[in-house]
């Protein structure tokens, strides 16, 4: 089951891709993309693109001013009779879930589905406590029944083949299950339905929490929401502080996008708005509502004027279906419960860049999670931050790439932007090649440049642009460079090893 | 003369591009451009920006902005990727308000990628080229999504006497270059490079086409690898075609 990392290891990770998995991947996120294509047509580009510059500004002004609409949001869920607790850190938010347990004196949890109870850990804490957790969402009841994370935000068994599935319900259920989702579905509906009732407390997340309101709003779309949060006698809603917006018209905005951009609907099969406990004049729903709020490192993300944006997210998962990367090595590469480019942003902030350096540079830099983003995240320039932070260093984390990699590029730096330097090594890499050479190809280069030529060849050099262009006008070549000469053999090296050490963000673990 | 273009030549296309440097030079010389190429440039400093060594990078950056600061007319390149470092990154790299800041806003005002130059700016879509080959086109990433530059190169191929232009399944998916990304994780880079190359061999052209030297090399590699007989291609290579 999800531990918190320590370490995240993104080329070890997708050593392991199994080969069933990316075309399960890509089958499921190219149906979300072509749906949601649809819809943006239909919809209309420009005002598209107007609808997303909309949901932008409302995260934008609610997480600058989160210290407001929180006290908002505090004050509305009190009045409406609700309790509201307020968790720094995921130990913290375990100990409020586990004690509001141990009041009502809990056996039984059913669970809708929730990032931040995946973030914390929770089903462990809950399990060693002795409480049975079950996980209610068809996606995440697989992968709690696999052991597994999720592997995406809102499809997490999307790694899993219906076969895969198949065998899994047969192992750990027993009984036929035939490798049909119609069949599967209704093994787990059955099975969970039973749950909903004997269920002593219901945990959800949140997709919104309206300040103005105090309300909780769920987007789903197997119903399994509602049950979790109306059936047990107890509900527990888990977020994240950034989760909060202004109104009703900032959540209409917010619910438009979501929608659209996660699975390509106009709006989920079921939104609900959750406002408190069960009022006297209410026949159903539960007699107690909590909602714990989680900083768990949100505050901190907050003070980075550029990486703030993260918060942003609403967490859609269409970076992750757009993602050439995630779309060949899934969810369970990234280490972590978020995956995908935002998982690349926001795992190396929550957790820090001593755990997870790797992620800002599991990225082609392709661009395609900014333009699909509907609220608009910076996602390659916030990639580009944290690179840096994880190079140099800034205010937030001290740099972890190591001072001899620093060297090293500073020489190579100096050798590319001295013009001299620069020329003598376009004159010189032509000639050193030439062992190495096959035709125009370079098959085979040594450590650690071998990782490009141990996936295709590497072009042989073959500078001459600059002696045609002073040929033909009559210019003759420069005679600093004869003064200079005596040091060709340090060039030599220092114009290898530029390449080399650019590539390296440390040493070879292979 | 309509215009006055300095050579933007970006040091990857200079050490494995030479050839469509010339040809570039040729294409711009044809239509009436005067070339003029600022000798002391060397990186853009997009290899270090992009890794993370920022101060490394504005030191790059500072000498490019003193190379082409001194210069008049249009800053022309065959590379979106390298143009996008100038245009977007560059003014970035300096805090607002000081001069450097101002210096990169002003050289990144002049500086265009060569399909947008010769569409956008010269308002050319036929530069008299003959290519009759069944061709299809890769969308480079910074060239797309960074400059915003999708119907340029295609204007440009469709102005090509006796050039078939054949979709290319997933065109605007990255074709895992991605620079340091290629050699940080290898395995993901092969992967979406076969899927590239696939999807151009299923093209059924007998050239590729991109505007970028980067996703180039690693595409025409590919091609290789797998002894493909399609051609991968600058566009300025073909529009120097007669």
């Amino acid at each position: 089951m999800a531990h918190t990392p320590t370490h995240i290891d993104f080329r070890a990770n997708v050593q392991h891709v199994p080969p069933q998995m990316p075309p399960s991947v890509q089958k499921a996120t190219a149906k979300f993309l072509g749906n949601r294509a649809g819809l943006v047509d239909l919809y209309g580009p420009d005002n598209w693109e107007v609808l997303r510059e909309a949901g932008h500004e409302i995260r934008l002004h609610a997480i600058h001013h989160l210290d407001h609409y929180l006290t908002q949001l505090e004050e509305q869920v009190t009045q409406a009779g609700g309790h509201v607790h307020w968790a720094r850190d995921a130990t913290a938010a375990r100990s409020i879930v586990l004690q509001i347990a141990r009041e009502h004196n809990v056996k039984r949890v059913v669970k809708a589905k929730s990032m931040a109870s995946e973030e914390i850990n929770l089903n462990h804490a809950l399990e060693e406590a002795g409480i049975q957790t079950l996980e209610t969402d068809l996606g995440e009841y697989i992968v709690q029944l696999a052991g597994e994370m999720p592997s995406h935000i809102i499809v997490p068994a999307v790694h899993l083949t219906k076969e895969g599935i198949a065998d899994l319900f047969h192992d750990k259920l027993g009984g036929d299950a035939p490798a049909e989702p119609t069949a599967l579905t209704a093994i787990a509906r059955a099975r969970l339905r039973e749950e909903f009732l004997a269920a002593d407390m219901g945990l959800s997340g949140a997709n919104f929490m309206v300040a103005e309101t105090g309300t909780i709003v769920l987007v789903t779309n197997e119903g399994n929401g509602r049950m979790c949060t109306t059936l047990p006698p107890v509900h527990v809603a888990i977020a994240g502080i950034d989760k909060v917006v202004p109104d009703m018209p900032s959540l209409s905005v917010l619910l438009k996008l979501l929608a659209r951009s996660a699975t390509g609907q106009k709006i989920s099969t079921y939104t609900s708005f959750i406002h408190g406990p069960r009022q006297s004049t209410e026949e159903n729903g539960p007699q107690e509502f909590h909602l714990i709020l989680l900083d768990n490192g949100r505050t901190r993300i907050l003070k980075d004027e550029v990486a703030r944006e993260t918060m942003l997210c609403i967490r859609c998962g269409a970076c992750l279906n757009v993602c050439p990367v995630y779309n060949h090595v899934g969810g369970h590469a990234y280490g972590w419960v978020y995956s995908g480019p935002i998982g690349s942003i926001l795992s190396p902030q929550l957790l820090g860049t001593a755990v997870a350096a790797d992620l800002p540079f599991a990225s082609s830099l392709c661009g395609a999670c900014g333009d699909v983003c509907p609220v608009k995240i910076p996602l390659p320039k916030i990639l580009l931050h944290l690179r840096q932070r994880v190079v140099e260093g800034d205010q937030v984390e001290a740099a972890t790439a190591s001072p001899v990699i620093q060297a090293g590029v500073s020489a190579g730096t100096l050798a590319l932007g001295t013009p001299w330097l620069y020329q003598l090594g376009t004159l010189l890499l032509p000639l050193v090649q030439k062992p190495l050479q096959r035709g125009a190809w370079l098959p085979n280069l040594p450590p650690p440049i071998n990782r490009w030529t141990m996936v295709r060849p590497f072009p042989a050099f073959g500078a001459d642009f600059r002696a045609w262009w002073n040929k033909r006008t009559g210019k003759p070549l420069t005679p600093k460079w004869l003064r200079n000469a005596a040091l060709i053999a340090i060039t030599i090296e220092v114009g290898l090893a530029i390449a080399w050490l650019l590539t390296r963000k440390r040493g070879d673990k292979k | 003369m309509i215009a006055k273009a300095q050579l933007f030549i970006t040091c990857l296309a200079e050490q494995f591009f030479s050839p469509m440097l010339k040809d570039m030079v040729t294409v711009l010389e044809r239509l009436g451009v005067q070339c003029e190429f600022p000798e002391a440039q060397t990186c853009c400093g997009q290899p270090m920006f992009n890794s993370g060594f920022q101060s490394q990078a504005r030191d790059l950056t500072r000498k490019w902005i003193n190379v082409f600061d001194r210069t008049d007319g249009y800053i022309v390149s065959p590379s979106g990727s390298c143009v996008d470092m100038v245009c977007h990154h560059y003014p970035d790299l300096f805090p607002a308000g000081t001069v450097d800041h101002e210096r990169a806003k002003a050289v990144a005002s002049r500086t265009f990628e060569f399909t947008q130059f010769l569409v956008d700016e010269l308002k050319i879509t036929d530069v008299g080229a003959v290519f009759p080959h069944k061709v299809t086109y890769h969308a480079s990433c910074h060239l797309l999504r960074g400059l915003r530059g999708r119907a340029q190169p295609k204007q440009l191929l469709q102005g090509v006497k006796g050039l078939e232009l054949v979709s290319l399944n997933e065109e605007e998916t990255c074709c895992g270059f991605g620079g340091v990304f290629s050699v940080i994780y290898p395995e993901v880079s092969q992967s979406m490079m076969e899927v590239k190359v696939r999807n151009i061999e299923a093209s059924g052209a007998d050239t590729i086409v991109a505007c970028d030297a980067g996703c180039l090399m690693n595409i025409a590699g590919g091609l290789k690898k797998v002894n493909s007989p399609i051609k991968a291609m600058h566009l300025i290579e073909i529009l120097a075609q007669r």
